[in-house]
């Protein structure tokens, strides 16, 4: 689903948005798939589901390098499998199996591909902007023209680190995209209610001398042609750029949280432009006949379901794995 | 070569062998490149390897850091200077939920080689945010390796050692040893983290110390030499990995403990060393185990008072003797 990934601004036809198109309907899926097995008690912990957001991971990854870095929040289910991680490897890791991405190490949380360069899901809010910012100073000084993008929600634009990591990408003319999801809410609260900027993203990057977008984030093709330039950009030496993609998150917060707090009416009319029907009404357009879509669905649930069946007969995660990994030597030995 | 280099001038010739050794090296951090450090310990650097691999940074330690583990996760090795250890703090996320889990949580996907070099330590007068020895901060993290050198050759050879790691190590260099003098490194010289030095041999009382503590250890060893109390000190050099073996090893033939730290006695390194002990070397002890630490109060300004607190060549002296007399 990385077939894309040479196509620039504008540039993608109906076979590769039709692509997408199964991409974000096979992320859907699996973010159903976790909920419901979060509900019958085959996952723990907890998870932030992205059903809502399919398109700003999407449209971005086909923008993207195979090997451009992707640093994403405990909110990146979406971009772990737009990435290349398989719906079956995260679901392993949701459901503690020793197939899952991290071995049962990360969780919900922290899904991680990196030799799909998906470097990671990190849940201290903003702590990841600085790591992109660092991997893209390694990527110019390697001279690779590999590009890093740090996906963060409006939350983290409150954070000191998303401010650091501003000045410093901008400073050394970083090829870095800082792409927010602005759900309009931070955890339970509206952002707008503890943010002095309407564009809680946008807004702020012209202080660091930063061209910042708002793009509307439920249109695949929006965020792909704005990743596309703004990678582009990077590439060429200009710099950072900051993309605000406004979009909406079906579910509340975490599993525990019900959304309640939301104005009656609101998830309804963000339902109309759903990531998925703005694709369908596009794809239509463009030609692409109502068979061609119910295949892609079809073929989409019945990867889900596989996945959902494959991490359920997986083995448990080994135990022995709490005592690997800490040192590059794969052990944990501290002293002698 | 000079017969003698100062602690300083150890640190930037330490980065510089490693950076002619590995083009992947590159340093980060406030004031390190043109202005050669606040503690003038990157002098040369900027000249020698340029503004690519010497970057100037905005004083934004969580950038800093941050960034650093970025670039160590993709292909290079950065050596971040954060100035004063006290500013950890301003990016205390970095080492103790980031660069330490990254690994552990990504199941062995991500590999982070990266050097956080700091000024710890007080003696200088720098008052309560500009002194403190916070290297048990570091101890509590499973995940960072712990250097903290005590002379100019180990910082050197502990320097390369560290570069060349791929696990992250934070590196404490003392502010209050940058002046002193010692013996250069040789050429090639590595010293192996986890590897504990007996600086002086002794026959009745085993003093561990760290950094700053091992001259005070040696100095209370010397004036106590013509009173027939022999006492061999240990520089530890590392605490993760942390050398139980030669502690151990020691007392086997001196059977007294004393561990001298800089950090407060409360959550300081030698705790851990004295369970570690108590533990396992319980039978090999004819008397309680001695923790010398400073005093569980911010580092005051004043040198009477900040001489209150730190472990000093008297108060090591006495405490040695009185552990002698049990």
């Amino acid at each position: 689903m990385t077939g894309t990934s040479t196509q620039q601004a504008g540039q993608l036809d109906a076979a590769a948005l039709l692509s997408l198109y199964e991409q974000m309907s096979v992320i859907r899926r699996t973010e159903k798939a976790a909920h419901d097995l979060f509900m019958s008690g085959l996952v723990k912990g907890t998870t932030h589901l992205a059903a809502g957001h399919e398109a700003v991971a999407v449209g971005a990854s086909a923008a993207l390098r195979p090997d451009d870095y992707v640093f994403a929040t405990y909110r990146g289910h979406h971009h772990a499998i737009a990435r290349g991680a398989t719906p079956e490897e995260c679901l392993a890791e949701l459901m503690s199996k020793a197939t899952g991405l991290c071995r049962g190490k990360g969780g919900s949380m922290h899904l991680t591909k990196v030799d799909t360069g998906m470097l990671g899901s990190y849940a201290i809010v903003g702590s990841h902007l600085p790591m992109a910012a660092g991997a893209a100073w390694s990527a110019q000084v390697r001279g690779t023209g590999q590009v890093a993008v740090a996906f963060f929600g409006d939350g983290a634009t409150n954070i000191g680190a998303f401010h650091e990591a501003l000045n410093l990408a901008a400073v050394w003319q970083l090829p870095v995209l800082f792409i927010c999801e602005n759900n309009f809410y931070m955890e339970y609260t509206p952002i707008s209610s503890v943010t002095p900027v309407a564009n809680p993203a946008a807004d702020r990057a012209p202080g660091y001398g930063i061209p910042g977008e708002v793009i509307d984030g439920n249109d695949v093709l929006t965020v792909h042609d704005a990743v596309a330039r703004a990678a582009e950009r990077a590439r060429a030496g200009d710099g950072p750029t900051v993309i605000e993609a406004q979009t909406y998150r079906h579910y509340g917060h975490s599993r525990t949280d019900p959304a309640k707090y939301r104005p009656d009416g609101e998830l309804e009319q963000w339902l109309e432009r759903d990531p998925l029907t703005v694709a369908h009404r596009h794809l239509t357009q463009l030609g692409i006949a109502g068979d061609e879509l119910a295949q892609a669905d079809s073929r989409a649930e019945q990867v889900v379901a596989n996945a959902v069946d494959a991490a359920k007969n997986a083995p448990d995660a080994d135990p022995a794995e709490a005592f690997t990994d800490v040192w590059a030597d794969g052990g944990s030995t501290w002293r002698t | 070569m000079a017969d003698v280099i100062t602690y300083r001038d150890a640190v930037a010739e330490g980065i510089a062998r490693e950076m002619r050794r590995d083009p992947s090296v590159v340093c980060l951090g406030e004031d390190i490149g043109a202005a050669g450090g606040v503690f003038k310990t990157t002098v040369g650097l900027y000249d020698e390897f340029g503004p690519d691999r010497i970057r100037d940074t905005p004083i934004s330690e969580q950038a800093i850091v941050g960034a650093a583990m970025g670039a160590a996760m993709t292909g290079i090795r950065p050596v971040a200077e954060i100035m004063f250890s006290d500013f950890l703090a301003c990016c205390w996320d970095y080492l103790a939920n980031e660069i330490p889990k990254v690994r552990y949580m990504t199941g062995g996907q991500v590999t982070v080689p990266l050097v956080i070099r700091t000024a710890n330590g007080g003696g200088l007068g720098f008052g309560a945010q500009h002194s403190q020895a916070v290297e048990n901060w570091a101890l509590t993290v499973p995940g960072l390796k712990i250097a903290a050198p005590s002379n100019p050759a180990d910082v050197v050879g502990l320097m390369a050692a560290a570069i060349r790691s791929d696990d992250p190590v934070v590196f404490f260099e003392h502010k209050g040893l940058f002046a002193s003098k010692g013996t250069p490194a040789p050429p090639e010289h590595v010293v192996e983290l986890g590897q504990a030095g007996i600086v002086r041999e002794g026959s009745d009382v085993t003093v561990v110390a760290l950094a700053s503590t091992v001259p005070t250890a040696l100095a209370a060893a010397e004036r106590l030499a013509p009173e027939d109390i022999s006492a061999e000190v240990i520089d530890l050099r590392c605490l993760i990995p942390l050398d139980v073996r030669t502690v151990l090893t020691s007392l086997q033939h001196t059977s007294r403990l004393v561990i001298v730290e800089e950090n407060p006695y409360q959550g300081g390194w030698g705790a851990t060393l004295a369970s570690l002990v108590a533990d396992e070397g319980f039978d090999l002890l004819d008397a309680p185990i001695k923790r010398i630490a400073s005093a569980c109060v911010p580092l005051p300004f004043a040198d009477a008072l900040e001489e209150r607190v730190i472990p000093t060549t008297d108060s090591v002296t006495d405490q040695i003797r009185r552990l002698m007399a049990y």
